[in-house]
């Protein structure tokens, strides 16, 4: 049962008539009964609301983290437990952690593993060129083969982007805690969980005791009102968020995000608004769960079934803030504002509309961010306050964690289909699940005829480390995350956008407003 | 873990906010294992133009912060991906102290599992810490976790650090073990909790 305070539920009127105020009444008015006490009328509130559920009203951090807290230590720390917790390739520093203690895994059953960061996504899957990368992706098979945990390898039709498995494969649900040893855990709270990145050491010590150490972050709420635009894309809003409220913007906060718009997305969007959460310095992104993502996840393999996803909807229905529930920050956007955005430096906060051009160090004011825009457009090869739209790119991928599910490759497909691109690019879908669904959809064919590659699943020319690099020098609109310095591969430019954006980009040959190109075509 | 109290020695400026992870440890060493000297490739892309092709203009490359022990730098130091081996990087080329206005969240949680102290000062007290080494190069700066204070030159700075953290950096407390003493809790926790979230095990069928 929700608890929320009796807070202006009595309105008086004269001495003697009391009316309950309908906006905040609880919903059980047999719990609530009227009294007059001289001039006042005093209402009694039962139950929940009575003297012991006189709690403060939660906001769904609040509530996950005491459904998970096992112990608080005095000095403030809590240990959690968790629900979820997902391997990699990259996991490999705390599985030597625990063979150095001779240690097992102590939940095999809660842990999973994938094969996404070093997959090629060309040429033979199995016999891979790179003896370097083939050793990281049998090193995370033989760990999760030691130690009990159902890997989803380069074999499995199931593998993918960690971050798009999770989801897709209904391991990941609204209620849980999630942790990975990557980043983008953040992605999973789009279900309504709490996920968040945590390091090797970390990811040693949950291996070893299936909890982890954490101070309770603050509690900050992202609120989108209004209705976005069309060709507007969840990408479009993350990076108008994250340009404004800088890449620390929400550093030690837990983000709910909120508003009309957001509710307004599909998975697939609130998924990619999660994802880059992190690129804010949030230590997790969250949205309440509803009947979209109760929909998202009936029916997924390893979901609750029958009765019991009953039940489970029954307590995820209850996850959502308390109306009055107080956050440590607020921050407020118009989703009607909101234009296709796309990045022009060297971290995700350097984003502007489509329609503006690059900024000109010698019109600002302070000299340290003039330092930082020179340097940035420095490395990205572009002449100060030149027109975003005159900015030609080299290739482009469209792939990542953040934007190669199936809605993703509708969009780019979509501004695509019976076009073709003027550069080269390479499409890798966020799972194998996704790819073949791709193709049964024919978006494969769209791709291809348009002149792209086609790739298999991973994580691709996100990070670079399979040897999916963009050369140095070149220029590529990408539907990734992250667009530091080399993050594609040594000396690499990356302009981060939505992937209609990325597809317009193919077409024109240049950074381009998508929403010209769409005429009678919806993304 | 090695335990920390005080630090003194050369610091380093890197007057650059944003710093993220892939700077300090590009991808491409991820593959690496801890014993293959990291330190070797920190800020491998800043630091050299070529394979080995030093840039002098890099900071560290200066003859006087070679060396260093203390990194100064400007707000939201380590954000980005969650490797922890940035922060072995850190710690195999020498440096135990990273002093910034802000850290990335992920990051400063790895560093205090390294015994790397990450040392909150505001923006102001770290552009000014990063000019008096500049104009100082040889400097030696002394950092306090007890006091809590940065001495650098004639120069005495409060920083911040999470108590949690400080007190596991001051007695090198590992995380395994304090954990290991709540077993009974976490047991009990298990138990309840398969029962009131039996809709939490991922179903078996899978
Ligand atoms: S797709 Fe990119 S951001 Fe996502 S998990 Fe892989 S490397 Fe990390």
């Amino acid at each position: 049962m929700p608890s929320r305070p009796a807070r202006c539920c009595v309105r008086m009127c004269g001495d003697s008539d009391a009316t309950i105020d309908e906006t905040c009444a609880p919903p059980d008015r047999s719990s609530l009964t009227l009294v007059q006490s001289g001039s006042y009328t005093i209402l009694i509130v039962q139950g929940a609301y009575g003297p012991t559920g006189m709690s403060q009203p939660q906001t769904i951090i609040d509530k996950l983290w005491s459904s998970h807290e096992i112990v608080r230590r005095h000095d403030g720390e809590s240990l959690l437990w968790v629900d979820r917790h997902y391997v990699h390739e990259g996991s490999f520093h705390a599985f030597a952690k625990l063979d150095q203690r001779g240690a097992k895994v102590a939940e095999p059953g809660l842990t999973f593993g994938v094969a996404d960061h070093y997959v090629p996504t060309r040429g033979s899957r199995y016999d891979i060129a790179n003896s370097e990368i083939a050793r990281m992706v049998r090193q995370v098979e033989s760990n999760t083969k030691k130690h009990d945990i159902r890997l989803f390898g380069l074999d499995d039709p199931r593998q993918g982007i960690v971050h798009v498995v999770g989801p897709e494969q209904g391991l990941s649900l609204p209620g849980l805690l999630i942790v990975c040893g990557d980043s983008h855990t953040s992605t999973h709270g789009a279900l309504g969980a709490y996920a968040f990145g945590i390091g090797a050491s970390e990811v040693a010590h949950v291996l070893m005791t299936q909890t982890i150490w954490q101070k309770k972050p603050q509690r900050m709420r992202i609120t989108v009102t209004g209705k976005t635009a069309p060709g507007i894309s969840a990408k479009d809003i993350v990076l108008s968020i994250i340009s404004q409220i800088g890449a620390d913007g929400a550093t030690g906060c837990a983000v709910e995000f909120a508003g009309s718009a957001i509710r307004a997305l599909s998975m697939e969007g609130r998924l990619t608004l999660c994802n880059m959460s992190i690129e804010a310095g949030a230590r997790c992104g969250l949205i309440a769960p509803d009947a979209a993502a109760f929909a998202y996840v009936k029916g997924r393999p390893y979901a609750p079934a029958g009765a019991e996803f009953d039940r489970a909807v029954e307590v995820w229905s209850k996850l959502a803030s308390d109306e009055n529930a107080e956050f440590d920050r607020e921050v407020s956007l118009d989703g009607g504002q909101i234009a296709p955005i796309v990045t022009w430096g060297i971290s995700p906060q350097d984003a502007l509309p489509i329609d503006a051009s690059a900024p000109d160090p010698a019109r600002e004011p302070n000299t340290e961010r003039a330092k930082y825009l020179r340097d940035a457009l420095d490395y990205m090869g572009i002449a100060p306050g030149k027109r975003l739209t005159d900015i030609a790119v080299d290739r482009v991928f469209i792939g990542s964690c953040t934007n190669a599910r199936i809605e993703d490759l509708r969009a780019a497909a979509a501004v695509l289909a019976g076009r073709t691109s003027k550069v080269p690019g390479l499409v890798s879908a966020g799972s194998s699940l996704v790819k073949r669904q791709a193709e049964q959809e024919g978006l494969d064919r769209i791709f291809r005829d348009a002149g792209l590659e086609w790739g298999e699943s991973g994580c691709s020319m996100c990070v670079g480390i399979n040897g999916d690099l963009v050369a140095p020098g070149e220029r590529c609109a990408s539907t990734t995350n992250r667009n530091f310095r080399g993050r594609q591969g040594p000396g690499a430019r990356t302009h981060l956008m939505s992937p209609a954006m990325v597809a317009a980009a193919a077409v024109a040959g240049h950074l381009a407003d998508v929403r010209k190109l769409l005429g009678s075509r919806t993304v | 873990m090695e335990k920390f109290t005080t630090l003194t020695g050369p610091a380093c400026p890197i007057n650059q906010s944003n710093v993220n992870t892939d700077q300090i440890l590009p991808a491409r060493y991820l593959k690496w294992t801890r014993g293959m000297g990291l330190g070797k490739v920190l800020f491998h892309d800043l630091r050299f133009r070529a394979a080995e092709d030093e840039n002098p203009d890099f900071p560290l490359n200066k003859p006087a912060w070679r060396d260093a022990k203390i990194l100064v730098a400007a707000r939201n130091f380590g954000c980005g991906s969650s490797r922890e081996a940035a922060v072995y990087a850190l710690c195999d080329y020498g440096i135990r102290c990273v002093i910034a206005p802000s850290f990335g969240d992920i990051f400063a949680g790895n560093a205090v599992q390294n015994g790397l102290l990450t040392a909150a000062v505001t923006d102001d007290e770290a552009a000014e810490i990063i000019v008096l080494l500049t104009q100082m190069p040889t400097l030696h700066v002394r950092v306090d976790l007890e006091h809590q204070d940065i001495v650098c030159g004639d120069r005495t700075y409060r920083f911040t650090v999470d108590p949690v953290r400080r007190a596991r950096l001051l007695n090198g407390w590992d995380d395994i073990d304090l954990t290991e003493s709540y077993r009974a809790q976490i047991a009990a926790f298990r138990v309840k909790d398969r029962e009131e979230r039996a809709w939490a095990t991922p179903a078996a069928g899978g």
